[in-house]
């Protein structure tokens, strides 16, 4: 080092300190780096390799996707699924909160809630298999109870999506939603209350303005999640048809055709797709709810 | 004015029956799991005929569960040691500096959270395989890494800024250095938070299946990755054994579950740490 160096490398030092870095801050170094080895560069690298496709130009295989129906189809197919189970999942999730949070003991039923996500979908999917199949105790109910004169159809087909993810879902979506309702304030409910506001109005004039950012965000991972619907897909649906979800066609072609480029297109396009519904609802708020409601203690 | 109780009564009496019915259903959907493990046959009556333990034992030799089960302990293990090793130094700075391009960081941490593993699995597979790193051990462990390290320096971070700095600070003073303060004054200091979330990173990454299925090669599966080919090929064995294989995971996963319940709220398992 020379003599030059060294007088300035105090200063510098001193300078880079009062901005905020020093030996502490390079702590957070290696875990930046990690991520954006493995997940920022092979995002642009999937980007990239998608626009160079084993055969044609550049677009080749975004102009494939969108003219092969047995591609296309499957974000139709996603969404016929992932829609209906995030609103299905919303809609219950608010009136369980609102009513959970009133309750003294949460935790044992936050705990059972829990499991489902702990075991995740592939448990889920053959516990299903069992459980709604022909010979199953849902069946067995709906038979011996007379409401069905023979056993109905669950696995397989679209319903056992829809159940997996209502069961995997449902959960996810009622924590964050309770974590959002508990985070309200009570004494604004309180003071609608003394008003004179009744239990419907309280509702819709102050939790729900005040729950709505919570609420987007709860309906956007939950979408996201449910979009991105793989094993269960496979296992209880039928994954040749009604329940061809847009993983599937990724997977196929990274892992069976082995067409990465094509496999990355797929992947750019699912992501492509669940930012625009993200991005969708997160607008629809700001257009929704507008105003300083945003944060309940302020 | 009477009106108005009953109805509301009505209506919490609807928000029971519906919980309700989906606790028995969980519970249900379980319990078809573990009864039909134990069961010889089991067609047309609500429960098997009889009650065995011979599935178990077919389970253990036809899937190679004692393999697995290794492989499992070992990436998880990993994963688990290397996450607090990068992620908690990280979640340090990020909580006692405020440097240019915070944001910018969090936002980076935050990314492999928010976008499902499938998304951004495929093109990691991608690149682990053009490294040659998937299809092994050390590929599975990398995989696993990229949502569980963001995991932990969100969960560190509210714990670290319980910390008075001035613990720190006279620990400075009696002259000690990074690496000192945090083997004797920090890690002490949040033991508890970090166990929660080193036990809320196992509890994920046991469970954790796109990731691990598509880095893991032939002899890195993990115990969910089994399970999802044992069901996939369902038909080649009899269910009974693959429901064996299951409960197998499910004792796995939900003793470790137990466990974390201690130390955490089963809120916090999904919500993360609120900014």
């Amino acid at each position: 080092m020379s003599a030059a160096l060294g007088a300035h490398a105090p200063r510098l030092r001193l300078r880079l300190r009062n901005r905020g870095l020093d030996g502490v801050t390079l702590l957070v170094v290696p875990a930046v780096l990690f991520i954006l080895a493995l997940f920022i560069y092979p995002f642009l690298y999937g980007l990239l390799l998608s626009f160079e496709p084993k055969e044609g130009g550049a677009l080749a295989n975004y102009i494939a996707f969108f003219s092969d129906p047995f591609l296309y189809d499957t974000i139709g197919t996603t969404l016929l699924i992932a829609i209906p189970a995030t609103l299905l999942n919303v809609v219950l999730s608010v009136p369980v909160a609102m009513r959970v949070r009133l309750m003294r003991h949460q935790k044992l039923l936050t705990a059972i809630l829990v499991i489902p996500i702990t075991l995740g979908t592939v448990l889920i999917a053959e516990g299903l298999l069992t459980y709604l199949g022909p010979r199953g105790w849902v069946n067995r109910v709906l038979v011996d109870f007379g409401i069905t004169g023979s056993p109905i159809r669950l696995v397989h087909n679209y319903w056992g999506v829809l159940l997996s993810l209502v069961i995997s879902g449902f959960p996810f979506t009622f924590l964050l939603t309770l974590s959002y309702v508990t985070g309200i304030d009570p004494a604004l409910e309180q003071a609608g209350r003394m008003l004179g506001a009744r239990s419907r109005a309280r509702f819709w004039r102050i939790i729900l303005p005040l729950l709505a950012p919570g609420l987007a965000v709860t309906t956007a991972l939950s979408f996201v999640q449910a979009f991105s619907v793989f094993p269960s897909a496979v296992l209880l649906g039928a994954p040749a048809g009604p329940t061809r979800v847009i993983s599937i066609a990724a997977y196929q072609a990274a892992f069976e055709a082995y067409d990465y480029s094509m496999a990355s297109a797929i992947a750019m396009i699912m992501a492509a797709v669940q930012v625009i519904i993200v991005v969708a609802l997160l607008a629809a708020r700001g257009l929704l709810f507008r105003g300083p409601a945003s944060s309940g203690k302020g | 004015m009477v009106v108005r109780p009953v109805g509301e009564r009505l209506w919490s009496t609807c928000i029971w029956v519906l919980v309700g019915f989906f606790v028995v259903n969980l519970i249900g959907m379980i319990a078809a799991v573990v009864v039909n493990s134990f069961g010889t046959r089991w067609f047309t009556t609500w429960l098997p005929t009889g009650y065995t333990t011979r599935w178990y034992i077919l389970a253990w030799n036809e899937f190679h569960l004692p393999d697995i089960l290794l492989v499992t302990i070992q990436a998880v293990g990993a994963v688990v040691i290397l996450s607090g090793i990068i992620g908690v130094p990280a979640a340090y700075a990020m909580a006692r500096r405020d440097f240019p391009g915070k944001r910018a960081v969090m936002t980076l941490f935050l990314l492999p959270l928010l976008v499902p593993p499938i998304t951004y699995g495929i093109p990691m597979a991608t690149v682990l395989y053009q490294a040659h790193l998937a299809g092994s051990m050390l590929g599975v462990i990398l995989a696993n890494l990229v949502p569980t390290v963001p995991f932990v320096v969100l969960i560190m971070i509210p714990f670290i800024e319980q910390i008075d700095p001035r613990v720190e600070a006279a620990a400075r003073v009696f002259g000690a250095r990074t690496f000192r303060l945090f083997t004797q004054v920090l890690i002490p200091l949040l033991l508890p938070g970090i166990l929660a979330a080193l036990l809320l990173v196992l509890v994920r990454t046991i469970a954790m299946f796109e990731l691990t299925f598509l880095t893991a090669g032939p002899t890195s599966q993990t115990l969910v990755v089994a399970l999802y080919y044992a069901v996939f090929a369902a038909g080649v064995r009899p269910g009974q054994s693959i429901d064996a294989m299951a409960v197998v995971y499910m004792i796995t996963t939900l003793i470790w579950l137990l466990i974390a319940l201690r130390f955490v709220n089963p809120t916090q398992i999904v919500a993360r740490a609120k900014r």
